[in-house]
């Protein structure tokens, strides 16, 4: 009946809408960047992460910002719904004044924003989300991404797995699609290293609800001679602490995809697993260079030590300002065409966007857990440079079917 | 052997916190009649609780004191709840409250994140149950065992309470005739308020048990929603013993699914759910419920009519406005209407369902995004046009609703809603599982319109044309006569009957008719966004419309489509706010208590009190 009441809302939705629309650039206005996170649904990741981003923005504007103008970043939340990060980035561009587009953590929300980062020629830089189908089989000319994906993270973890004379294998991995190829990458780098090694259980608890009792259980009828571990979050807690329990890691060699980042072990407190062979963020030890520059300057600024998340937002900010830099203006066009073979120095170091999939050299750091002092940390880690991960060119190109 | 008993164990030892709260959103069912979905925040409340408790409290005397007082004060949360928020509105229509604690969830949710931060706690072991002890050579953790002595305590004490005090005589009275309670004389109100706060303190014992094996985080309130509500309905809602047998088959089978089909976890549940209401209708203990679910509380339902000319102009001056928008509105504020447009088609789709047919469905975003991923796999997997993949997404989920509805219309009332759920859950799961297919939890990508309709405002004209073409005809078909059969036979089963009417076919039809145009909004919304991902087809997605239509009100035609536009607008709004779920959750509870019939109803009646409008005829 009251169809007036609707069309009443419409109307009111849409002058909202329209408002900011009177905003017009002027050269001293500042350069916007349109960042999409889900700040309430991951809020412990992502909130790091943007202070990581913060903290660059302050010391790019004190230098007197990028191209003459400062720099700022818009930041959304989207809830972790795909749908939601697509309207927002389409508001972001348009309502905005956003001249290109960051963020995210959950892989297909990368992927969606991805998709229509192409569909509608914007620039994205994926920072965080892991999935490999960002760079290869769902990759496009508009979407970057810098972290390490998850491929190459687990050669990482099959190239130390390689060297013990383990030969049964167990997998853990939440059942959705980060699980899925992260297990997948795994078998296959180490299948290739090592062609004797044996795959003999497969568990795939759903993510965030593992029955960890039972998962322990069924890896243990397995006998395995060293587990992979990719649960993450409260799976992660659960396992370990039914796993330790019930003398599952005893005698045997585990790998820890991520295991080793402070967003995963930090939680675990003085529950840490031992001796466990991790990717991660060691910040702790890392006092001189550029690396520890970074974490004594987050530690001033915010009396918090940094997670991964941190440093990922930080980098993000130096790769927008590189790539704006070398571009010379805010156009997309040249924005995209910078961010090709562009190099920048980070606190991780030299990384490269490679213009054959526009995936970010950027590396891990490998090494083996540990407690200290009531909390779970990483000992006799490496950085391992993440150009020496990735699969032959040729192999490259023939992942990325849209070129 | 030694292998299978300790499976058997490990499976008992997780039936205890399930059947915790499990027992308790049972309880409150029977009595209450409230489909409780806060129950898994009460839960939540209990763990958190219980967590800070126990970094106070020391030693074994302080865990096990948290445990009972984090159960004492989820209770008198629950107590606050149910005498603030659930009271006023006990004389809506049914399931109106349902609405009342999805609110609550929203509250609760931002609450905890305020109160304890975001990052997950992992709870503290209980002091000298650390370790394990050899059943048969296998290790069982010791906390497990103590879980495996309280459980049947707490159990044998329930049973005590209901059967043996007068009080429990009182709660099983008002399970079978509520009504006949208070005429003689007992106290309803606050029966119902102590039921609540015996339920509640159930879920945070549960939460608070639980800690030792895991811990709490902010996600923990909807991950033990299903397996709880699943637990409910196969030992039949209201019964305690079958809720303490479900919980023990449903644990158990989980322990084995993960060892010999490690990749079923996802959809093992709902099978059982699903199997057992097709061998017993309302569960292993359940009866027939007595009461109906719809149109027979409160007030007596008005007949509809064709809208007046007035408001025909308007609609119509409406939609002009509308369609002049590109002319004034911004760029974004297309994709924002565009959004809520098709959102608007979505919510009609389900209240057509819902108002006209009588039939609650829980899992209506198995259509929508049904139609959603009909339309992407066709584009994915045989490069169909874009044209012809629109017209086939309806049309795909148009079947998929009448399968599902062919076997949920065996049931009634609240198990029908909960079959249409475990349903919707099984298409969820195939879609996330079958990653080779539909792309997992990564979804389906580059699923973009044909040429001619890429523009935005192009787009935009196509979805106001087709959903309000929609809409129309949804509103259309309730004044045809398929539509007043449909009604018949939601007034009166019977009465339909003996008057002609084939009503289980009425009713297919009308499942079927709503998954058609469910499916054509999914179909709207994959070609605006240009992918489509699971989480279109997830239990929030069908709540999403659910609240819109039951705040917009069931009872009146235009209840669903003002319910979304507005809800969906003041969402847009709020989200701006960082803590927009405290807000969005108040305003929902406030909408519950302030406009027991909707918005659209509550409006009509406002206006006829002040006499701007003529009273209809009964």
């Amino acid at each position: 009946m009251k169809r007036k009441t609707f069309l009443k809302t419409l109307l009111g939705v849409a002058t909202l809408a329209a408002l900011p629309l009177a905003k017009v650039a002027h050269a001293e206005d500042p350069i916007i960047i349109g960042e999409i996170n889900h700040y309430k649904r991951l809020a412990a990741f992502a909130e790091p992460y943007k202070k990581g981003i913060e903290l660059r923005l302050k010391e790019v504007n004190a230098a007197g910002g990028v191209l003459g103008r400062p720099i700022e970043f818009v930041f959304r939340d989207d809830q972790g719904k795909p749908g939601e990060a697509i309207k927002i980035a389409e508001e972001l561009m348009t309502s905005e004044g956003a001249v290109m587009l960051t963020g995210t953590i959950l892989s297909n929300v990368g992927l969606a924003i991805s998709s229509y980062a192409a569909e509608k020629g914007y620039v994205y830089l994926a920072s965080e989300p892991l999935a490999d189908a960002l760079v290869w089989s769902a990759g496009n000319p508009y979407t970057f991404r810098l972290r390490a994906s998850t491929y190459m993270q687990a050669s990482m973890l099959a190239e130390a797995a390689a060297k013990t004379d383990a030969v049964k294998y167990a997998t853990i991995a939440p059942n959705y699609a980060y699980g899925k190829d992260a297990v997948a990458a795994f078998k296959s780098a180490l299948t290739k290293l090592r062609p004797d090694v044996e795959f003999v259980a497969e568990q795939w608890p759903a993510v965030f609800k593992i029955d960890a009792g039972a998962e322990v259980q069924a890896l243990e009828r397995a006998k395995p001679d060293a587990i992979y571990n990719v649960t993450f979050g409260p799976d992660l807690a659960k396992f370990v602490r039914e796993g330790t329990d019930r003398g599952l890691f005893d005698g045997r060699n585990v790998y820890g995809l991520l295991s080793g980042e402070p967003e995963y072990i930090d939680p675990l407190g003085e529950e840490a697993p031992e001796g466990w062979t991790v990717t991660g963020y060691p910040w702790y030890d890392l006092d001189s260079g550029p690396e520890g520059e970074f974490v004594a300057a987050y530690q001033a600024e915010y009396d918090d030590h940094p997670r991964l998340g941190s440093l990922v937002g930080y980098m993000t900010v130096q790769s927008i300002v590189a790539a704006l830099e070398k571009a010379g203006s805010t156009e997309t066009e040249a924005i995209r065409a910078a961010f090709e073979d562009l190099q920048l120095a980070t606190p991780m170091g030299e990384i490269t966007y490679r213009s054959i999939d526009n995936q970010s050299t950027a590396g891990a750091y490998v090494g083996t857990t540990t407690v200290r002092d009531g909390r779970g940390v990483m000992v006799d880690w490496e950085y391992k440079d993440g150009a020496d991960y990735l699969p032959s060119d040729e192999e490259v190109q023939a992942l990325r079917p849209a070129e | 052997m030694e292998f299978f008993v300790a499976q058997v164990l490990t499976g008992l030892a997780n039936a205890s916190s399930l059947f915790l709260v499990a027992c308790g959103l049972s309880l409150i069912f029977g009595v209450t009649r409230i489909v409780n979905f806060a129950h898994g925040s009460l839960y939540m409340i209990g763990a958190y609780t219980g967590y800070s408790l126990m970094q106070v409290l020391p030693g074994a005397v302080g865990f096990w004191g948290s445990i009972l007082i984090a159960g004492l004060v989820v209770g008198l949360v629950g107590l606050l709840i149910e005498i603030l928020v659930l009271r006023p509105v006990y004389r809506a229509p049914e399931l109106f409250q349902l609405v009342a604690t999805f609110g609550v969830i929203l509250v609760i949710q931002d609450l905890a994140l305020l109160i304890w931060g975001p990052e997950d706690l992992l709870g503290p072991r209980a002091p000298g149950l650390r370790g394990v002890v050899r059943i048969m050579g296998e290790p069982i953790p010791k906390y497990d065992i103590a879980l495996l002595i309280i459980t049947p305590f707490v159990a044998v004490a329930l049973w005590y309470l209901i059967t043996k005090t007068r009080l429990g005589v009182l709660v099983r009275a008002a399970t079978q005739d509520r009504e006949m309670v208070g005429a003689l004389g007992v106290n309803q109100s606050w029966l119902f308020t102590g039921v609540f706060a015996l339920g509640s303190a159930l879920a945070g014992l549960g939460g608070a048990l639980q800690l030792p094996k895991g811990g709490a985080d902010l996600l923990m309130d909807f991950n033990i929603l299903a397996p709880v509500f699943v637990v409910v309905v196969i030992g039949g809602m209201g019964s305690l013993p079958g809720a303490y047998l479900a919980a023990i088959i449903i644990s158990v089978l989980n322990v084995f699914g993960v060892s010999y089909l490690p990749e079923s976890t996802l959809v093992l549940m709902f099978v059982v759910m699903i199997v057992v209401l097709m061998i017993r209708p309302y569960g292993l203990f359940g009866r027939e419920e007595v009461a109906g679910e719809h149109g027979q509380v409160g007030e007596p339902e008005r007949p509809i009519k064709p809208a007046s000319n007035t408001v025909r102009m308007v609609v119509a001056a409406g939609l002009v406005l509308l369609a002049l928008l590109p002319l004034y509105g911004s760029h974004f504020s297309l994709v924002l209407i565009t959004d809520v447009l098709i959102f608007c088609l979505f919510a009609a789709s389900l209240h057509f369902l819902l108002g006209t047919g009588g039939l609650v469905s829980f899992g209506h975003a198995a259509y929508y995004g049904g139609g959603a991923y009909v339309a992407a796999l066709l584009v994915t997997h045989v490069n169909s046009p874009m044209e012809l993949a629109f017209l086939l997404a309806p049309v795909g989920a148009g079947l998929v609703a009448l399968a599902i509805g062919w076997v949920c219309l065996r049931l009634t009332g609240v198990y029908f809603a909960m079959l249409t759920l475990a349903f919707a859950q099984l298409i969820w799961s195939l879609v996330f599982q079958w990653g080779d297919v539909t792309g997992g939890d990564d979804g389906l990508v580059n699923i973009w319109p044909a040429e001619w309709l890429k523009a935005t405002t192009v787009y935009f004209y196509f979805t106001l044309v087709i959903a309000v073409s929609g809409i129309l005809i949804l509103r259309h078909v309730a004044h045809s006569p398929f539509g007043y059969a449909l009604r018949a036979a939601r007034d009166s089963e019977r009465q339909a009957e003996a008057t002609g009417i084939d009503t289980r076919k009425v009713r297919l039809l009308a499942f079927g008719f709503a998954g058609f145009m469910g499916g054509l909004a999914g179909a709207l919304f994959v070609f605006s966004k240009g992918s489509v991902f699971p989480n279109e087809l997830e239990i929030a997605r069908s709540f999403d419309a659910l609240i819109v239509v039951f705040l917009g009100g069931v009872k009146t035609l235009a209840g669903g489509v003002v319910g979304a536009g507005f809800f969906k607008g003041i969402e847009e709004v709020l989200i701006r706010f960082e803590y927009w779920r405290l807000l969005m959750g108040l305003l929902i509870i406030f909408v519950v208590i302030a406009a027991p019939d909707g918005v659209v109803g509550s409006l009509r009646k406002g206006l006829e009190r002040v006499g701007l409008r003529k009273v209809e005829d009964q």
